[in-house]
């Protein structure tokens, strides 16, 4: 897909001067509260005019003021997933859910309506009033009622924000399957690194009604370079799994080596996603024995970054990029520098596990 | 009923509740989309004006209104006659001109609860029907209207109430004729100009009494229910 945004817009003393084109299957829009994320969101859907832009959605175009176009909103078949879920309240959440559907010109069939129940686990919610649902079985509703509707593309706009870490840990399973298996693109705003990691490809950062960069994820999150406008993960890179080995681990193949698991209910071959914290990352001048780490990848520094009391490193471990964040004084007393053999030793990953199977089990799989 | 009402008490007792049941039933679609009107519309010099007109009923003395209607629906009034002759509807000495009165006089109250209720539901719901693919109309009828249920029925409720104490706009419009405009207050002031008329007054005027508390509580309750 392909989603062409140029804005031009005013309101009072911000000004917005938006333009990028994405092509990730999952676009993330970053940036601070008040960068202008909610804006291009409103744009896209049509919920706002802009005085001066363009829009377009896979070449279709949406809205272009030069041109004098303006698709509304019930005829772009974009759906949006709202912070506050904005769930109809004289509706049950059955209703709700096919609201959308209700009113789409090619309608999902039966087995997708059942895959959508499904994959939300929003099977027992169907019959109950929407006013008495939580926050995160409210969210989840909202995204269910939004793929309903068969849309060209789906506006998540920080549907988790106004969620507790718990309910946030619940949903985000969900919009992670939802990211790997549906083709639906979508564009997420956020301003949650850990977010974004998990679940786009290509990332749009806003800062002051502008884009400040726009890259892929893997790039931008494990950048030490601050001009990057995104403050580096540590690596997300995707890797296979490779063997299930008898003594309990599992075997992910990736792009500079292996890396050793928890056995993961995955099979062979599949790809999935790997995320690890700089701070999770340790660094060694030498190859470090007897430890009780699992994974210990041999790296080249690229780069330093000192910021604060920290120093951020920059890594290459074959071709995939790390960054690990240690103390200046270790930094000092390791000799690190551009062009030095160290070893990382990693603390802790994070993979996308088992898909949640249901809403009760998946609270504790996150 | 006939053990405690006389004949002529019930009598006037039913004419009341048809005619204050007719009046607000008709006048309910018109007082909501007055109500959607001014509150949706953006502030321009014809929505004051308008917003004056529809609460001048509330504001001018009820006398002054029947007298009005009676110029203008009157059998030689210029909609009257031009009704009377080509539908042969009469409204002045009949049971539907006092509804008309009764709807015109509790209009403003009618369209000031249903406006409350729009205004109060959350805009926000309309663009999230819309971006769903729910067109205006659509979005009318499936989220604006439902969502101002609670609005109009208090609304219905307390113009009922008020349109059983209407007195002035009807006595003006079309007279106290005893089984056709002749309600329960139009009742109690023939009694009271009747020679020994006094223990019939406090008769229907307890009885009118009883039907405002029923009312009113009415209200009260469907308010409560609607709006958990």
């Amino acid at each position: 897909m392909s989603l062409e945004v140029s804005l031009r817009h005013r309101f009072g003393a911000f000004a917005l001067d938006v333009s990028f084109v994405a092509r990730g299957k999952v676009t993330a829009l970053f940036g601070p509260s008040g960068a202008g994320k909610t804006s291009v969101v409103l744009a896209v859907a049509g919920l706002s005019r802009p005085r001066q832009g363009r829009i377009a959605v896979d070449g279709r175009v949406l809205a272009d003021t030069a041109a004098g176009r303006f698709v509304p909103p019930e005829r772009r078949r974009i759906a949006v997933v709202f912070q506050d879920a904005r769930l109809f309240p004289h509706m049950s959440v059955r209703d709700n859910l096919l609201f959308g559907w209700r009113r789409a010109a090619a309608k999902a069939d039966a087995a997708t309506i059942a895959g959508v129940v499904d994959l939300l686990g929003l099977e027992r919610l169907l019959d109950r009033d929407p006013r008495r649902l939580s926050g995160g079985e409210k969210s989840r509703v909202a995204l269910g009622r939004a793929l309903l509707s068969s849309p060209d593309m789906l506006l998540l706009d920080e549907p988790l924000a106004a969620l507790d870490a718990a309910r946030r840990g619940e949903i985000l399973p969900y919009l992670e399957r939802l990211a790997r298996e549906a083709r639906l693109p979508m564009l997420y705003v956020s301003h949650q690194v850990e977010e974004v990691a998990r679940l786009a490809d290509e990332i749009v950062v806003l800062e002051n009604g502008r884009v400040k960069v726009q890259g892929s994820v893997f790039d931008l999150l494990t950048d030490v370079d601050a001009a990057a406008g995104v403050p580096p993960l540590g690596a997300v890179f995707e890797a296979t799994v490779a063997e299930h080995r008898a003594d309990g681990l599992s075997v992910l193949a990736f792009d500079g080596g292996v890396l050793y698991v928890r056995r993961l209910g995955r099979e062979t071959g599949t790809r999935l996603r790997v995320r690890l914290r700089a701070e999770d990352i340790m660094l060694a001048r030498e190859e470090p024995r007897a430890i009780s780490a699992n994974n210990v990848l041999p790296c080249t520094v690229k780069a330093v970054r000192l910021h604060g009391e920290e120093a951020d490193v920059q890594l290459r471990c074959g071709a995939t990029r790390l960054v690990a964040r240690i103390t200046q004084s270790s930094c000092r007393r390791l000799g690190i520098e551009p062009g030095a053999a160290v070893y990382a030793v990693v603390k802790s990953l994070t993979v996308e596990r088992e898909a949640p199977e249901t809403p009760a089990s998946s609270t504790a799989s996150s | 009923m006939s053990g405690i009402l006389t004949p002529a008490e019930s009598e006037a007792l039913l004419l009341s509740l048809r005619v204050s049941s007719v009046a607000i039933a008709c006048a309910m679609p018109f007082a909501f989309l007055a109500a959607l009107f001014l509150a949706r519309a953006r502030r321009f010099a014809g929505k004051s004006l308008f917003d004056g007109l529809v609460h001048l009923p509330l504001v001018l003395p009820p006398v002054a209104v029947g007298y009005l209607l009676l110029v203008v629906f009157g059998a030689r009034g210029p909609l009257g006659a031009w009704l009377l002759e080509n539908f042969a509807i009469r409204f002045v000495f009949s049971w539907t001109g006092a509804a008309l009165a009764s709807a015109l006089i509790t209009f403003p109250l009618q369209v000031r609860a249903i406006r409350l209720a729009l205004e109060g539901s959350d805009a926000a719901l309309g663009e999230a029907a819309r971006t769903l693919g729910a067109r205006r109309l659509d979005r009318l009828l499936n989220i604006t209207l439902p969502l101002a249920v609670p609005g109009i029925v208090s609304g219905a409720i307390t113009a009922f109430a008020a349109s059983l104490g209407e007195f002035g706009a009807i006595i003006t419009f079309v007279s106290n004729i005893p089984g056709e405009t002749q309600t329960l207050p139009l009742a109690i002031y023939a009694a009271l100009q009747a020679p020994g008329g006094e223990v019939e007054a406090a008769r229907l005027c307890a009885l009118s009494i009883a039907l405002a508390l029923v009312f009113v509580t009415a209200a009260e309750f469907a308010g409560r229910r609607l709006r958990r």
